[in-house]
């Protein structure tokens, strides 16, 4: 990675939510940046806290009653200490979004059109018929044939692949610096799902944006990311390039994810290995280490000392908040890329087992 | 239309299967399939007006399909958003009624049963569905929720018979039975999807259908109900009909799959060939659109299908994929290709299959030829 300053970098931020039931610790710490030109893909399942990041960067948590602490550095300026004025001109300017569902994003009243004029003219004094010529321009920009035609549809008239085409034309209406997309192609068929990811390749390389994508998909990270930072329950377990993070991941959770997912060519006879359990509350995390009651990997003082994001040896690019040593982390992934299990990676590694979870169905209970 | 899969080409791969080998189904004839499935045709009339509704079209959701389904396999039937596989699945539970065509369950033609007789056969046949979040009433204990079957059927009576066997479901789906008394807003996704696969089981159903059973949950759980369907299905002999959109989970789940798009089956086999050669350019573009969770695997020159499915109230004429497809000719919006047999293992309904050079050039991965051989 280049010494110059990255486009964003977020510093230990931390984002909490008073509710009814208690605090809950959406994001807690997380330190992480982006560099120019380039496309960092944040990897978690629902509740890690991967979305409230990327909404607090824009601002979008201020409404919600969210404690935000920390810092959120866009070409130096922090983010969190701007005034909501001052957010909002850097907000669909220099960095704007898109959203998982383009259906609910659009406005079903407005003619497409009218919604891409209005992102333009939100942030340039141009006029009515310039913005609609920079509309129609976009559209073909994103791919949706016949532009000046379909620039008059309603967005019930599109279809899911050219409605998310349409969101990301808007994104892209005022050339963002940075693009951050939620789940973008969640929602879409795996061949239209291939042509969004085509298109944001595209345009990144066009335009020279950074992109954060947002994303559950290992295999979406895989095509499209060139770093990536694995959450778990408000927290970064490990960060790497996209090479790394598949060829020696180095954290349990990310072995898991990588594990428990079958791909084109996992052997139909070899068991899967689920992460067991469930995540956990936000609103009461586990102590010490937030992943150790499901880590099959967790020794007794796992669940008592934090473990903080650090390089792994000889990878300066590579951090991983794991508290086994990363030489033991090193020879249980070489147990497990082969297909052993983890019990038999331990016993191989000579580490006694984790004690079983709890609970007998092996889920936890929803119980907070 | 023949897509007999008695000349069934996974045999040539030496599959192992021991699961379902042991159905323990009773009165099975072995050898003949459990589900048949003749030109099944599903159209829902598109209408106008108001007091006086006039037909003004149909959504050809389900369009001619023939398929079948032996004992103790696993089919998979893949494909995109409004390509008429759940349709399908609904078909064959007597959920939607057919428009034309015959489904035969267990040697019995079931497409126009009535009363009493369908449901028993209902009894044999059950649905898991995707949304674990919506097909539980969340009124209902855990507990009830099992037990609904017996109830429906009048089974298992009296309190405590009942709730054991419930309990003892709940057991085998690995759910703690103390919490038979918990509603389902006390349980996490992946442990909802187990109380529907236990209420699917109460009745030891011959055929079990999971319509996207895993698409709403979070990928680390995702594994424990895949792990949980397949032990189930070993442990009972079920018959599994398995509707997915992810190709990987699908390849890893099922025996044969069959791809549908636009309510056609367009290629049908066994897994292993058709994931290793698929001859539809449709298969083909689907498996070479799969993301796939390798940086240094990831296809540079990728075939991107253009457009959209379009719309299943007007398809395209003769072979419905010829307007999206690359290699469509004249002779494709003209003369509708038939499932035929191509050689390579799979039934494929096309006029110019894709040749090994052009699957290679789609940066589609031969995962079977890497495999070792099984043997046995």
């Amino acid at each position: 990675m280049s010494a110059e300053e990255p486009l964003l970098r977020v510093e230990d931020l931390r984002v909490e939510f008073p509710t009814e039931d208690g605090i809950v610790h959406a994001v807690d710490g997380i330190t992480y940046q982006v560099h120019r030109g380039r496309t960092l893909g944040i990897v978690g399942e629902s509740g890690s806290g991967k979305t409230v990041a990327s909404m607090t960067t824009l601002g979008l948590t201020r409404g919600q009653g969210a404690h935000v602490s920390g810092r959120i550095l866009f070409e130096g300026r922090d983010l969190v200490a701007l005034s909501d004025r001052e957010l909002r001109a850097i907000r669909g300017n220099d960095i704007a979004m898109v959203f998982q569902d383009p259906l609910s994003s659009l406005h079903p009243f407005y003619r497409v059109g009218a919604q891409l004029v209005e992102a333009v003219r939100a942030h340039r004094d141009v006029s009515r018929s310039m913005a609609r010529e920079r509309a129609v321009e976009l559209l073909g920009l994103v791919g949706i044939p016949d532009p000046s035609r379909r620039v008059d549809d309603y967005p019930h008239e599109f279809s899911g692949g050219m409605r998310q085409r349409a969101m990301i034309a808007m994104a892209l209406a005022n050339e963002p610096k940075l693009l951050i997309a939620d789940e973008p192609t969640t929602a879409l068929d795996v061949t239209v799902q291939a042509q969004i990811l085509a298109l944001m390749e595209r345009l990144q390389r066009e335009l020279g944006m950074a992109i954060v994508i947002i994303t559950h998909d290992l295999g979406v990270i895989a095509e499209v990311a060139d770093d990536v930072a694995v959450m778990y329950a408000g927290r970064i377990v490990e960060t790497a390039s996209a090479e790394l993070i598949f060829s020696g991941p180095e954290h349990p959770y990310t072995w898991g994810l990588l594990k428990s997912i079958p791909t084109l060519d996992t052997p139909r006879e070899r068991e899967l290995v689920p992460i067991p359990g469930t995540p956990p509350s936000l609103i009461n995390p586990p102590s010490g280490c937030h992943f150790h009651p499901r880590c099959p990997y967790a020794q007794p003082d796992h669940s008592i000392i934090d473990p903080f994001l650090e390089p792994a040896p000889g990878e300066p690019d590579h951090h991983v908040a794991c508290l086994l040593a990363a030489e033991v982390r090193r020879r249980l992934w070489a147990q497990l890329r082969v297909g052993r299990t983890p019990a038999a990676a331990l016993a191989e590694v000579g580490l006694p087992l984790a004690p079983p979870i709890s609970d007998p169905s092996g889920l936890g209970g929803a119980r907070a | 239309m023949s897509a007999s899969p008695a000349a069934d080409p996974g045999s040539a791969f030496g599959e192992e299967r021991e699961h379902g080998s042991t159905a323990p189904s009773t009165g099975a004839v072995p050898g003949e399939p459990l589900v048949q499935v003749r030109d099944l045709v599903k159209h829902f009339p598109i209408t106008q007006g108001i007091v006086f509704q006039r037909k003004i079209g149909a959504v050809q959701a389900v369009d001619g399909v023939s398929f079948e389904v032996k004992r103790g396999e696993t089919l998979g039937i893949v494909g995109e958003t409004g390509c008429g596989k759940s349709t399908t699945a609904r078909l064959i539970m007597r959920l939607l009624e057919a428009t034309s065509g015959e489904v035969r369950f267990d040697g019995q033609d079931i497409t126009h049963l009535k009363g009493s007789r369908l449901k028993a056969v209902r009894r044999e046949m059950q649905m898991i569905f995707q949304d674990p979040y919506s097909s539980l009433n969340p009124r209902k204990t855990v507990g009830s929720i099992i037990a609904e079957p017996f109830v429906v059927h009048g089974l298992e009576r009296g309190k405590d018979q009942r709730k054991g066997a419930v309990q003892a479901l709940m057991e085998t789906v690995g759910l703690n039975p103390e919490h038979y008394n918990r509603y389902p807003h006390e349980f996490s996704g992946g442990q909802r999807q187990r109380i529907g696969v236990a209420r699917a089981l109460a009745l030891k159903p011959k055929l079990l259908i999971a319509d996207e059973p895993v698409s709403a949950l979070d990928v680390s759980i995702q594994a424990q109900v895949l792990n949980l369907l397949r032990d189930m299905q070993r442990q009972f002999g079920l018959t599994l009909i398995f509707i997915a959109h992810d190709l990987s989970v699908m390849r890893y789940m099922c025996d044969r799959v069959a791809v549908m798009y636009l309510g056609k089956i367009v290629e049908i086999g066994a897994g292993d060939p058709l994931y290793a050669f698929p001859r539809h350019p449709y298969t083909g573009a689907l498996l070479s659109a799969v993301p796939v969770a390798d940086p240094s695997a990831s296809p540079s020159e990728r075939r991107l299908l253009s457009g959209d499915v379009p719309s299943p109230a007007s398809p395209p004429s003769a072979c419905r994929f010829h307007t999206r497809c690359p290699k469509a000719k004249e002779r494709c919006s003209i003369d509708e290709p038939l499932l035929e047999d191509k050689g390579t293992g799979t039934q494929a309904a096309c006029h110019y299959p894709l040749t090994r050079e052009e699957l290679v050039a789609m940066g589609v991965r031969f995962p079977a030829m890497n495999a070792p051989p099984a043997d046995g």
